[in-house]
C-alpha cells in the first residue's frame, strides 16, 4: 500500500535521487567516533543542529501560552512555568537550549578552524557558517528580553545603549530595536517578531545553504 | 545520441534547459578516495550520531529538572537599584566595554573597532588565511591568533563574572531569580499559596502614626527613599506593613548594618532611637 504510494509519486516526480543521495552518501572513517574517539569533535556540527531543532519545537510550544505585552508577558511566563503542565520542563529546555547550543555551535567552529576545513573550496560554507553565528547571538538577545522581567529589561536597555553608541548607524539601529523613545511596549512587539520570524526565517534559509553546500562539497579529507 | 559524445561544436545542455551541461561538474570526493572504513549516512552513521544526541538530550533534561529556568520580578523601569547583567555569552564585550582605550572618548573602539576587526577577521579567515595546510601546528599565524583570542574572551568573561558576584556581595543583593524561588518555596513549606508578583498589596494602614518614633524617621532621612506616607516606591520596599515581615530584632539589624541598597545608620542615630524606631516598626501590621 504505502509502496504503491510511493512508486506513483516517484514515477511523477523521480524523488528516488534526492533522497538516496543524502542517504547513502558515504561518511569517512576518519569522522566517524566508533572508528576513531577523537573523532567525536566531528559530531558537534550535528549537535548544534539537533538541539536548533529542540530549540524550534519548545519554542513554538512556549508561544502557545506566551503573551508579547508588557502587562502580560511576564504573568504568561510566570503561568507558564508553575501551571501549565510541563510548562516548567518546556521553557527551561527552551532557556539551558539556548546556552548549549552556543557552546555546541562555538566548539564546532573551534574544530572547524582548527581542522583548517574552511580552506578551498569550502570558504563559502564558513562564511554562511558565520552569518549563523551571528543569528544565533541575535536570537539569544531578542529571546532575553522576552520573559520581561528586571534582569531581560536592563539587559536590553544596556545593549540598546551599546548599539547606540555606534557612530552615524548608532541612532539608527536603536530605532530599529527600540521602536520608540524608550525600551517598552514596541520593543517587546519587535524583539518578539523578531525572535520568533525575522531571525528564524533567517536562520532555516542559511541552515539550507550550509546542508547543501556540506553536500556538494563533501566533508573535508583527513589531516 | 551518438552526436553528442564526438562533436565539437555540438553544446550540450541540461536536461531540456538552456544551461550548457559544464565540462568540469562539481563532483565532491569519491569516499573510496580515502583510507579506511566508510559507512552510509543512513542508517549505519546516523544510528551513531543519535546515540551522542541522546546522551546530550538526557543530559539537557537533567539540568532542565534539577535547575528550572530563571525568572525575576517583572520589569521595572523606575528600580534604579538594579544591577544590569547581559547573558553570560555576551559578557565578554560587555567587559571590554569597561576597558580604558575602548570606552569614554574611545568608546568607538570599543563597540566597533575590536569586536570588528576580530568579528571581520573571524568571518574572513578562508580569504586571509589561505595556505593548502590545513594542520593548525603548521599555521602559527593562524592558530596562534585563535588561541589568544580564546583566552582574552574566558578572561573577560570570568572578570566580568567575577565582578557582578562582588557586586552582588557589596550591595548585599540576592539575585531576583533566586529570591522569588526562596520565596515561593516558602510559601509552599507553610500551605500558603504562591505569592504572585503580578498583585500589588494593599497598602498597610500606620499603627499609632502619632508616635514619637516617626520623629526620628524624619530625622533620620528614612522618608526621603521609603517615601512620605512610608509605602515606598520604586524598588524600596514599603515600611507600613513591615512587622509583617521582619521582627523588632531584625529591623533594629537592618537600620544598624544597612541591607541590599540601604545605608548603615549607626552613624545619625544611637542605640536607643534604633531601638525606638524598631519597636515602633515591629507594630506596622496590616492584620493586627
Amino acid at each position: 500500500m504505502i509502496k504503491s504510494i510511493y512508486n506513483w509519486i516517484d514515477e511523477r516526480l523521480d524523488i528516488t535521487p534526492m533522497w538516496r543521495d543524502v542517504a547513502d552518501h558515504e561518511v569517512p572513517e576518519h569522522v566517524n567516533p566508533a572508528h576513531h574517539f577523537s573523532a567525536f569533535v566531528y559530531c558537534f556540527g550535528g549537535l548544534t543542529f539537533f538541539i536548533t531543532v529542540i530549540q524550534i519545537l519548545s519554542g513554538m510550544f512556549l508561544t502557545m501560552y506566551y503573551v508579547p505585552d508588557i502587562i502580560n508577558a511576564y504573568a504568561s511566563v510566570d503561568y507558564l512555568q508553575s501551571k501549565v503542565a510541563f510548562g516548567g520542563i518546556v521553557r527551561g529546555m527552551h532557556h539551558w537550549g539556548a546556552s548549549l547550543v552556543i557552546v555546541m555551535m562555538f566548539l564546532h567552529t573551534l574544530r572547524v578552524f582548527f581542522t583548517g576545513s574552511y580552506k578551498a573550496p569550502r570558504e563559502m560554507n564558513w562564511v554562511v557558517g558565520m552569518l549563523i553565528f551571528f543569528i544565533m547571538l541575535g536570537l539569544g538577545f531578542t529571546g532575553y528580553l522576552l520573559p520581561w522581567d528586571n534582569k531581560a529589561y536592563y539587559a536590553t536597555k544596556v545593549g540598546i545603549q551599546i548599539a547606540d553608541s555606534v557612530p552615524i548607524a548608532g541612532p539608527y539601529i536603536k530605532q530599529l530595536m527600540q521602536g520608540g523613545d524608550i525600551v517598552g511596549a514596541q520593543t517587546l512587539t519587535r524583539f518578539f517578531a523578531i525572535h520568533v520570524f525575522f531571525l528564524p526565517g533567517a536562520l532555516l534559509a542559511m541552515l539550507a545553504a550550509h546542508f547543501i553546500m556540506i553536500r556538494k562539497q563533501g566533508i573535508s579529507g583527513p589531516l | 545520441m551518438a552526436a553528442s559524445s564526438k562533436g565539437n561544436e555540438k553544446v550540450v545542455y541540461v536536461g531540456d534547459s538552456r544551461i550548457r551541461k559544464g565540462t568540469s561538474p562539481n563532483i565532491p570526493a569519491d569516499y573510496s578516495a580515502f583510507p579506511g572504513k566508510s559507512e552510509a549516512f543512513i542508517p549505519n552513521f546516523l544510528l551513531k550520531e543519535w546515540m551522542v544526541g541522546v546522551v546530550v538530550l538526557v543530559g539537557l533534561l537533567v539540568l532542565t529538572i534539577a535547575e528550572p529556568a530563571p525568572l525575576g520580578y517583572p520589569a521595572d523601569p523606575l528600580n534604579a537599584a538594579f544591577i544590569p547583567m547581559p547573558d553570560w555569552y555576551f559578557l565578554f564585550l560587555y567587559q571590554l566595554l569597561k576597558y580604558p582605550y575602548v570606552s569614554q572618548d574611545y568608546l568607538v573602539l570599543g563597540t566597533v573597532g575590536v569586536p570588528g576587526i576580530a568579528f571581520g577577521a573571524l568571518m574572513l579567515a578562508p580569504f586571509l588565511d589561505t595556505g593548502k595546510e590545513r594542520r593548525f601546528y603548521r599555521r602559527p599565524i593562524a592558530s596562534s591568533l585563535m588561541i589568544l583570542s580564546l583566552i582574552a574572551i574566558v578572561y573577560l568573561t570570568k572578570v566580568s563574572w567575577d565582578f557582578y558576584t562582588h557586586e552582588l556581595r557589596l550591595t548585599n543583593t540576592i539575585p531576583e531569580h533566586k529570591l522569588r524561588e526562596e520565596k515561593a518555596r516558602e510559601a509552599a513549606e507553610k500551605g500558603q499559596e504562591r505569592p504572585n508578583p503580578m498583585k500589588k498589596e494593599k497598602p498597610a494602614a500606620l499603627v499609632d502614626a502619632d508616635d514619637p518614633a516617626t520623629a526620628i524617621l524624619k530625622k533620620a532621612q528614612c522618608i526621603t527613599c521609603h517615601a512620605a506616607d512610608l509605602q515606598g516606591q520604586a524598588g524600596i520596599p514599603a515600611l507600613a506593613g513591615v512587622g509583617d515581615r521582619l521582627t523588632k530584632e531584625e529591623i533594629a539589624e537592618i537600620v544598624t548594618n544597612g541591607r541590599n541598597n540601604m545605608p548603615s545608620f549607626k552613624e545619625q542615630l544611637s542605640t536607643a532611637e534604633i531601638d525606638q524606631v524598631a519597636t515602633w516598626l515591629a507594630k506596622q501590621k496590616a492584620v493586627q
